[in-house]
C-alpha cells in the first residue's frame, strides 16, 4: 500500500530525514518509536504533505501512485490521514461545517454525491460513539478551547468519519489519562480491518498493550535503525535508546 | 436655459457650483432655501475633497468623479418590479420600502403602520416635528464636503419618525435603487428618528440594474436615538460594478440609547466610501460599530469612523473586519474623540484585515484624542495572511486550497456576523461570503 524508499528532507535547510526505507501492507499496524527530535513528526508531515519540508531525495508510492506528487488534499482523497500531534484551533470554522465539507470533498473526488443531511448525522452519532466524543463538542469551533484529551479525540472521531485507507496517528496517546488512552486504542481497534493500515508514533510502550502493533520501528536521527515486533517495544521500555545509539555507533564505526 | 448651456457636472462642481442648483427644478419651490444656500457656500468653501484633505488622504475621490461625464439626476422613473424583488433577503419577515433615486416608491414599498409611525417622503415631511428638530443638525455633517453637497442638492429619501415607546415589530428593509439612463450623480437624503423608549431595525440594501450607465451616489442619512431607544441598523453594499458611492451616515445618540451599526461591503462597487460619525449627547449609552468589508478586483473601500465621546460613561465598541482580494485597496480611519467632560468613557477600537490578494492593500489609522483622564481607551490593527498551520490542517482533511479559503473567511468574519441579530439577514450573508470566496 505504501513504500517509502531512501526519503530524504529537510526543513529550513536542515537536514532531518537521512533515508527512511519502510513498506506498510494492507491491514497491518506499525509503530513508529524513538527520541524527541528524531524526525517522527516530521515523517508524518512529509506524508501529509506539509509544504515548509523539501524532500531532497528518495519516492513514496501509495497504492501505486506517486504521492509526493500530490497536492494535501489529494492525498487526503487518496486515503491519506494525519491524526496531528497538535492539532489546531480555528475559531469561526464549526467542527460539524468542516467535517461535512471534508466528506464531501472527499466523497465528490470520488464521484460520490454529497451525504444527505440525515446520512451526515446519522453517521456522526454513529462515530461519536466511537470515541465517546461530546456531541456537545460538535457545534463548537474547530478545537476551540478543547482540552488536550478532547482534541486527541476529535482528531480519531474525524479518522472514523472520513474512513482513510492509511491513518498516521502521531502521539495520540500524548496528554491523554489512562481511561482516554483507553477510549481511543478501543476506538482505533474498531476501526482496525484488512484493508486498512496504521502507522503509530508514540513514546510510550504503554499504547502498544493496548494496540498491538504487527512491527515497531525506532527512529533515530532521521533513519529507521531498528525492526522489530511488539518485543522490541518492551525491551526500549526497559532498557531505553541508549544501547541501540551504541549498537549504531559500532555498526557505523566499522 | 436649453440643455445644451448646462456646464458639464465636474466642471460645475470645480467652477460653478450655483450653477447646479439650476438643475434640480423641485428646489425652486422648496422651504430649505437658506440651508440649502448656506450648504452651497460651506462646499464652495471646503471644496471638494483632494488628497490634501486630511480625512481624504488615502481616498482619491477626484478620479472617480471625472471617470464619467455625469449629470445631476434627481428624479425617479419606474424600476420593474423583477428588478425589486431580486434585492429581496431569503426568509426575511420585513416592511419592504423602496425608494429610486431618493424618491419613495408607495406601490412597491409596504409601509409599516399604527400608532406613532410615521414612514413618508423626506419632502412630504419638512414640518414634521422631527425633522424641524433635527434635520442637517448633526455638526459632524459641516466638515464634509459631499455632504454639504447633498444638503445644498438633494431632491428626495426616506423620513421616518417612531413617537415615545414605538416598537416596530419586524425589520424594515429599505432598499435602495439608483436607475439611470444615462451617467448619473444621485443624491438621496433621510432622516430617522427614534423617540424616547422606540426601538426599531432598518437593513438598507441597494440596487444598480443597468449595466451600461454608470450611477454614483452620495447619500446621506442622519439618524437620532433618542432617549432610551435603541436602533439596530445594518447596510449591506454589493453594488454592481457600475456603481459608485460614497454614503455618510451621522447618528446621535441620547441618554441611555443603544445603536447598533452594522456596514457590510461586499465585491462589486469599485469605489465605496462611507463616513460614519456618531455622537453622543446623553451619558451611558452604548454603540456598536460593526463592519466587514471584502474586496476583489480593484475595488477601493474606505471606512471613515468618528466616534465623539462628548458625555461620561458611555461605552462604544468598535470592529472593522476587511478581507482584501486580487489588487483591492482599503482603507480604515477611526477617530475617537473623548471630551474633557467625558469621563468614565470606554471606548475601544479593532481594526483586522486579511491580505490575501498579490497586490492587495491596507491604510488603517487609528486617531486617538483624549481629553479627559479616567477612561479606558485601546485601539489595535492587524494585517495578515491565513495562518498556514490552518490551511494545512483542513487541506490535510481533504478540503481543496478554494473551499479551505472560504472556511477560513467565513471564519475571520463570524464574529461580525455572528452579531447579527436577523437570522434571515445572517444566513443571507454567511451564504454571500462563501459564494464569494469559492468563485
Ligand atoms: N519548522 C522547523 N524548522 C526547523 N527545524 C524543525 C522544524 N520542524 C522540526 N524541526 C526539527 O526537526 C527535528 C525533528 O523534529 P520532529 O520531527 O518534530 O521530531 P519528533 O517528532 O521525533 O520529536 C528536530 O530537531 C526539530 O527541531
Ligand atoms: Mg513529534
Amino acid at each position: 500500500m505504501l513504500t517509502i524508499k531512501n526519503l530524504h528532507a529537510e526543513v529550513e535547510g536542515k537536514k532531518i530525514l537521512k533515508g527512511i526505507n519502510l513498506e506498510i501492507n494492507k491491514g497491518e499496524m506499525h509503530a513508529i518509536m524513538g527520541p524527541n527530535g528524531s524526525g517522527k513528526s516530521s515523517l508524518a508531515s512529509v506524508l501529509a504533505g506539509r509544504d515548509n519540508y523539501t524532500v531532497t531525495e528518495g519516492e513514496v508510492w501509495f497504492n501505486g501512485k506517486n504521492l509526493l506528487d500530490m497536492a494535501p488534499e489529494d492525498r487526503a482523497r487518496e486515503g491519506v490521514f494525519l491524526a496531528f500531534q497538535y492539532p489546531v484551533e480555528i475559531p469561526g470554522v464549526s467542527n460539524l461545517n468542516f467535517l461535512k465539507t471534508a466528506l464531501n470533498e472527499i466523497r465528490a473526488y470520488k464521484g460520490l454525491p454529497a451525504l444527505e443531511a440525515r446520512e451526515f448525522l446519522k453517521l456522526t452519532k454513529e462515530k461519536q460513539q466511537l470515541v465517546d466524543f461530546h456531541s456537545n463538542l460538535m457545534n463548537r469551533s474547530l478545537n476551540e478551547g478543547f482540552s488536550g484529551g478532547e482534541k486527541k479525540r476529535n482528531e480519531i472521531f474525524q479518522l472514523a468519519m472520513l474512513d482513510p485507507q492509511l491513518a498516521i496517528l502521531d502521539e495520540t496517546d500524548s496528554g491523554l489519562d489512562i481511561d482516554a488512552l483507553r477510549i481511543v486504542s478501543n476506538g482505533v481497534n474498531k476501526l482496525r480491518d484488512a484493508e486498512k493500515s496504521f502507522v503509530v508514533i508514540t513514546h510510550y510502550q504503554r499504547l502498544l498493550e493496548y494496540i498491538i502493533p504487527d512491527f515497531v520501528h525506532v527512529l533515530y536521527n532521521g533513519r529507521i535503525i531498528k525492526t522489530g515486533t511488539k518485543e522490541l517495544a518492551l525491551e526500549l521500555e526497559e532498557r531505553g535508546y541508549d544501547w541501540l545509539k551504541e549498537e549504531l555507533h559500532l555498526k557505523e564505526s566499522v | 436655459m436649453t440643455s445644451d448651456m448646462i456646464l458639464p457636472f465636474y466642471q460645475a462642481l470645480t467652477e460653478d457650483v450655483n450653477a447646479l442648483s439650476a438643475q434640480v427644478p423641485s428646489l425652486a419651490t422648496d422651504t430649505l432655501q437658506d440651508v440649502r444656500r448656506k450648504a452651497l457656500e460651506r462646499f464652495s468653501t471646503i471644496g471638494l475633497p483632494t488628497l490634501k484633505t486630511e480625512a481624504w488622504r488615502y481616498t482619491n475621490i477626484q478620479r472617480y468623479l471625472k471617470e464619467f461625464p455625469y449629470e445631476l439626476l434627481s428624479t425617479a422613473s419606474c424600476v420593474p418590479e423583477d428588478v425589486v424583488n431580486s434585492t429581496a433577503i431569503p426568509e426575511l419577515d420585513c416592511y419592504r420600502i423602496v425608494l429610486v433615486n431618493g424618491h419613495l416608491q408607495a406601490e412597491q414599498s409596504t409601509l409599516p403602520q399604527g400608532k406613532g409611525i410615521t414612514v413618508g417622503a423626506m419632502s412630504a415631511h419638512t414640518t414634521a416635528p422631527g425633522f424641524a428638530a433635527y434635520f442637517n443638525e448633526q455638526q459632524h455633517l459641516a466638515a464634509e464636503s459631499m455632504a454639504q453637497l447633498n444638503t445644498a442638492l438633494f431632491a428626495d429619501g426616506l423620513y421616518i419618525e417612531l413617537a415615545a415607546n414605538t416598537v416596530i415589530d419586524k425589520p424594515i428593509h429599505v432598499v435602495h435603487v439608483y436607475s439611470c439612463t444615462a451617467h448619473a450623480f444621485i443624491q438621496p437624503r433621510h432622516l430617522w428618528v427614534l423617540n424616547r423608549n422606540a426601538a426599531a431595525t432598518i437593513i438598507e440594501t441597494s440596487i444598480h440594474p443597468e449595466t451600461n450607465t454608470i450611477a454614483f451616489a452620495n447619500s446621506v442619512l442622519e439618524t437620532v436615538v433618542m432617549e432610551n431607544a435603541e436602533l439596530w441598523h445594518y447596510n449591506v453594499q454589493q453594488g454592481a460594478e457600475s456603481f459608485r458611492e460614497v454614503h455618510t451616515t451621522a447618528a446621535q445618540q441620547h441618554k441611555d440609547s443603544r445603536y447598533h451599526h452594522f456596514n457590510f461591503t461586499l465585491p462589486g462597487t469599485p469605489f465605496t466610501r462611507n463616513n460614519l460619525s456618531v455622537a453622543l449627547n446623553g451619558s451611558h449609552t452604548e454603540t456598536n460599530l460593526n463592519g466587514l468589508y471584502i474586496a476583489s478586483k480593484h475595488q477601493h473601500v474606505d471606512n471613515h469612523t468618528f466616534m465623539d465621546h462628548i458625555m461620561p460613561d458611555c461605552n462604544s465598541n468598535e470592529l472593522y473586519k476587511g478581507v482584501l482580494l486580487d489588487n483591492a485597496n482599503g482603507v480604515f480611519t477611526g477617530k475617537i474623540l473623548v471630551h474633557q467632560e467625558a469621563q468614565k468613557t470606554n471606548a475601544f477600537q479593532q481594526n483586522n484585515n486579511l491580505l490575501l490578494g498579490t497586490k492587495a492593500d491596507i491604510n488603517s489609522q487609528p486617531q486617538l484624542e483624549i481629553y479627559a483622564d479616567d477612561v479606558k481607551c485601546s485601539h489595535g490593527f492587524t494585517a495578515g495572511q491565513f495562518s498556514e498551520e490552518s490551511m494545512f490542517y483542513l487541506r490535510s482533511r481533504g478540503i481543496g486550497e478554494d473551499a479551505a479559503k472560504a472556511l477560513m473567511v467565513n471564519a475571520f468574519s463570524h464574529d461580525i456576523t455572528d452579531a447579527v441579530k436577523v437570522p434571515a439577514l445572517q444566513h443571507f450573508l454567511q451564504t454571500q461570503i462563501a459564494e464569494i470566496m469559492n468563485n
